[in-house]
């Protein structure tokens, strides 16, 4: 998803050290009688970010939710919006909302009640309240379904009438509990668009929960990934991608092809690490905090994997390797190969179709090379 | 599109829940406490206190006068005396009558919720596996009775059995004699099936309708006849429900008065009616007392502590 | 499904059952004699012996007043029970008070006429209050026995309902008390509804209770038919009879017609 050039690289506030985070988890533990479900989670988001918590179902990312929006209170830590202490205030007090998985319409209001219901909590004037209800309406295009009550709409427009609810207030910041989780391949692509539209209209800070992936790396301008109540990683999404921190987050998100090495060589300049499971030597082009004879895994995106028939030219007599093709799935745009290297090692490979009916295309049992290049795959000590 | 900027809403306008809310704040009362003082306050004078009360007269005896029991305690000339009779109690082991009478109305609560499950599991099978007008209406035909009054539904049965009641009536035409069904137990079984019939038909028709038709069809295709699909699928399946519309009749069922009363005889000896007639017929509270506590230790209690039992495993199945 | 014909022949047969003694009561309260079960030939005139026993009508009119109350406040402290119960976390004496609420359902109604009764006696020996028995310790008594009955149907229905909707109306302003009020109540009215009318009708065909706690002059209409059946049978209760299982059949059918029209389409929230 192509950004608004206001995001380009340099104002992105994460990476400018003198900028004050908008929301501040410090330290931040939730137990459950004896269970963690949080455990010290510290987190900066920043004002204007799409910031995404990934991660699946016990990895306590609902529950950090549900601490910022105040219907749990943390055991221990801290929790500032906006540079104001919001630990122990009640949800009605904060200026957070939430749009809940399940929509939560209100089902004897119809959908301007709905709408207005926070509105009016705050004692505003009729005329100010009806205004606002019919700005939102437009946002989210649905005007002139004001009178309808929740079981009269579909799941995109309950949907919509969810998000407009959430935002009527002008909160400061915006929780989204799995959005997308509840529609449809075709309805989830035209709403993440949607969604990601009015949040960089608006400005609004939103924090998004899901365990989907491709909606996280869609969304986000940061994802933090999070696994039995603590952080993995925190990054962009091609932070996230390319250079995964651990070996949980490489194998979390996407597809991945790990294996396992020992480092012969440790320079400043570049790493080479035998390993047996590939049968050759993986060069590395960069520098790596490593010690010499450590075991270590390397990980390698199936895209960034080459197939060939003839024998590539290695690097430093490194990074080539044959083997059999044992199967693959044609997905219409990308086949997947499945290649069995001499070890017995399976490793998984992407290329994209780009040839129309290619009658030369690498086929079942065929004897393949595969290659890349230096800094192709991340390495990985834990 | 208006530009967002950071909006602060503006205080909530002082609104009477808030200022109540607040008043009780300053007083260290919360919100929560009023919720659960007002029915627990109420509770506890209603209920609790009064079965004290009961347990605190059962230790008297019968005495003439207001009230006509023995006052537990006494203050003379300085000196405050607790006198406690357990006149009662022994008299509930040793007088065959209470005996008696427990393991009779045991005995009659159990027969009936047996006969009871035999009538509505049919009925509440029918129910739950009709099409969907018809369960609808014959739910509703099922629910009316209840609705009825108990009292003149069993005045109810009592003219179908009277010597010339309708019953006897129709065999006559038939040259058959008159049978003789009131003040039988025989009568009280009817009468008690008869009224609890709803109460058993209502928990098994819930669970049954719920039973996953294509179970049955598994079980035909896996070669089991009708009769096999029943006894070892729907039979275990409806357990719960055959249970707890158990629990519903043999629990009301042990302490009954009016069925007993308008259909039993005098040799229909049932506890419920021993606590009236103590009570009513013979004045002696203290007796009556105690012979409510004996119940209540007897049947309720061990009732209640099965029911945890249950809802623990019930919970603990749906846990895991 | 096929269909046995023994099953459905059995429950034939018990629906009949079910129903053959109240339709020989309705019949027979036009009947000319006396004879409850003898049919002499058609009359109104039991119906009119009815309307103008002054003892029936005084005690139908106590009974609907006792109802009437005992159902209201069953409801308003069945409802905070049940709220109390569902909504709130772990408080001091919470099995206590579970176990204290649904008591009267497992007690036979003996022993909570007895209690109340003993209540009512010592109370007066120590406080002066209540001073005799009558409409007021019948309500209190219905009350507290009613209660249990709206507990149960008050509290299925809450345990069903969504707590994200009430989660929701905090995020977005409300206190815990307008929540309750604005998001709640307006969902459960239903439930508050039969819980009420269940509380009714127990109030109103309650015999042994009453009888327990009533005073002189406080003869509520179970305790008239009963004095009345106890001594045989009574052709102008039939007609009492006839005239309540009309307005019950009435109401039951009134309130599945509407319960089926508005019958929502969606799963309950």
């Amino acid at each position: 998803m192509v950004k608004n050039p206001q995001l380009a690289i340099d104002t992105r506030p994460w990476r400018d050290p003198t900028a004050t985070p908008f929301v501040r988890l410090r330290n931040v533990t939730k137990k459950f009688g004896d269970i963690f479900a949080v455990s010290d989670v510290s987190l900066d988001i920043y004002k204007s970010e799409l910031f995404c918590l990934l991660g699946g179902s016990g990895s306590g990312k609902s529950t950090l939710l549900r601490m910022l929006a105040g219907f749990e209170q943390p055991t221990a830590g801290t929790i500032e919006i906006d540079g104001q202490d919001m630990t122990h205030v009640p949800p009605y007090n904060r200026p957070v909302n939430m749009m809940f998985q399940s929509y939560a319409l209100f089902p004897h209001m119809n959908v301007e009640q709905n709408i207005a219901y926070g509105l009016k909590r705050d004692g505003l004037p009729r005329a100010e309240i009806a205004e606002r209800v019919a700005e939102l309406l437009t946002l989210v295009k649905l005007q002139g379904y004001g009178a309808r009550k929740p079981h009269q709409l579909s799941g995109g427009q309950r949907q919509r009438v969810a998000l407009a609810r959430a935002l009527a207030k002008r909160p400061k910041l915006l929780l989204l509990d799995e959005p997308l989780g509840a529609l449809d391949k075709k309805l989830r692509e035209e709403t993440q668009f949607e969604l990601v539209k009015i949040q960089e209209t608006l400005g609004v800070t939103f924090i998004v929960v899901t365990h989907d992936q491709e909606e996280a790396m869609s969304l986000a301008t940061r994802i933090g990934v999070m696994d039995q109540g603590e952080i993995a990683m925190i990054g962009e999404p091609t932070d996230i991608y390319e250079f995964p921190n651990s070996k949980f987050v490489a194998g979390f998100i996407g597809s991945v092809n790990m294996v396992e090495g020992v480092v012969t060589e440790d320079e400043p300049g570049h790493i080479r690490i035998r390993s047996e499971e590939l049968g050759c030597d993986i060069y590395v082009g960069h520098g790596v905090d490593c010690a010499p004879d450590q075991r270590l895994s390397w990980a390698i995106r199936p895209e960034k994997l080459a197939l060939s028939r003839e024998r590539p030219a290695g690097l430093f007599d490194a990074n080539v390797t044959q083997g059999t093709v044992e199967e693959i799935s044609y997905l219409g745009d990308v086949s997947v190969y499945q290649v069995l290297l001499a070890s017995g090692k399976r490793l998984r490979v992407t290329q994209t179709n780009t040839m129309r009916g290619n009658p030369d295309a690498i086929t079942w049992d065929e004897a393949v090379y595969l290659t890349w290049g230096d800094s192709a795959g991340s390495v990985l000590t834990v | 599109m208006s530009s967002h900027d950071t909006h602060h809403a503006p205080p909530p306008r002082p609104r009477v829940w808030s200022g109540v809310e607040r008043a009780l704040a300053a007083v260290g009362i919360s919100g929560k406490a009023l919720v659960i003082a007002a029915p627990a306050i109420w509770l506890t004078v209603f209920f609790l206190v009064p079965l004290a009360v009961v347990f605190g007269i059962s230790l008297t005896i019968k005495q003439f006068g207001r009230p006509p029991y023995t006052p537990l305690l006494t203050n003379e000339e300085g000196t405050v005396q607790l006198t406690l009779h357990l006149n009662n109690y022994l008299r509930l082991f040793t007088d065959q009558l209470y005996v008696a009478a427990y393991l009779n109305s045991a005995k009659i609560a159990f027969i009936s919720t047996v006969i009871t499950l035999l009538i509505g599991y049919p009925m509440a099978y029918v129910i739950g596996r009709a099409p969907d007008q018809w369960r609808n209406i014959l739910l509703m035909l099922v629910i009316l009775p209840f609705w009825t009054s108990f009292l003149l539904r069993v005045y109810a049965l009592s003219g179908f059995m009277r010597g010339n009641g309708v019953i006897n009536q129709f065999l006559a035409l038939f040259g058959i004699e008159p049978l003789v069904m009131m003040q039988t137990d025989f009568a009280v079984y009817v009468g008690i099936v008869y009224t609890y019939l709803p109460f058993m038909i209502l928990p098994l028709y819930t669970n049954l309708v719920k039973l996953d038709g294509t179970l049955l069809e598994a079980s035909a295709d896996l070669g089991a006849r009708p009769v096999r699909t029943f006894l070892s699928i729907t039979l275990p399946l409806s357990m719960p429900g055959i249970l707890a519309g158990s629990m519903l009749v043999f629990i009301p069922a042990i302490g009954e008065f009016v069925i007993p009363a308008l259909l039993g005889g005098p040799g229909t000896l049932m506890i419920g009616r021993v606590l009236w007639d103590e009570f009513f017929a013979n004045t002696n509270w203290p007796r009556a007392a105690a012979v409510a506590i004996a119940m209540l230790v007897v049947v309720v209690i061990p009732v209640m502590l099965l029911q945890r039992a249950q809802d623990a495993m019930r919970d603990k199945e749906q846990a895991s | 499904m096929r269909r046995s014909w023994f099953l459905t022949i059995a429950a034939t047969l018990g629906f009949a059952f079910l129903y053959a003694p109240i339709i020989s009561l309705v019949v027979f309260s036009f009947n000319e004699s006396s004879l409850v079960t003898v049919w002499s030939g058609f009359s109104t005139k039991w119906y009119g012996a009815l309307l103008a026993d002054p003892q029936i009508l005084g005690a139908a009119w106590l009974s609907l007043q006792v109802a009437f109350v005992a159902a209201t406040i069953a409801v308003v402290l069945g409802t905070l029970c049940a709220v109390a119960l569902v909504r709130f976390r772990r408080f001091r004496g919470r099995t206590m008070l579970a176990a204290t609420v649904a008591a009267p359902l497992v007690m036979p109604d003996v022993i909570t006429g007895l209690s109340l009764l003993l209540l009512f006696v010592a109370m007066e020996g120590i406080l002066g209050w209540p001073a005799g028995r009558g409409l007021m310790t019948i309500i209190i008594a219905h009350a507290t026995f009613c209660m249990a009955y709206v507990v149960v149907v008050v509290q299925s229905r809450l345990t069903d309902l969504d707590l994200s909707l009430e989660e929701a109306a905090m995020d977005l302003g409300a206190t815990p008390v307008r929540v309750f009020f604005d998001i709640t109540l307006p969902i459960i009215a239903p439930a508050l509804i039969s819980g009420w009318l269940l509380a009714f009708t127990l109030s109103l065909d309650d015999l042994v209770i009453a009888s327990f706690v009533s005073g002189p002059g406080s003869s509520t209409l179970p305790m008239v038919i009963f004095s009345k059946v106890r001594l045989g049978v009574s052709p102008d209760v039939n007609a009492l009879a006839t005239i309540i299982i009309g307005f019950v059949t009435l109401g039951v059918v009134a309130a599945t017609l509407l319960q089926r029209r508005s019958r929502p389409k969606h799963p309950l929230p």
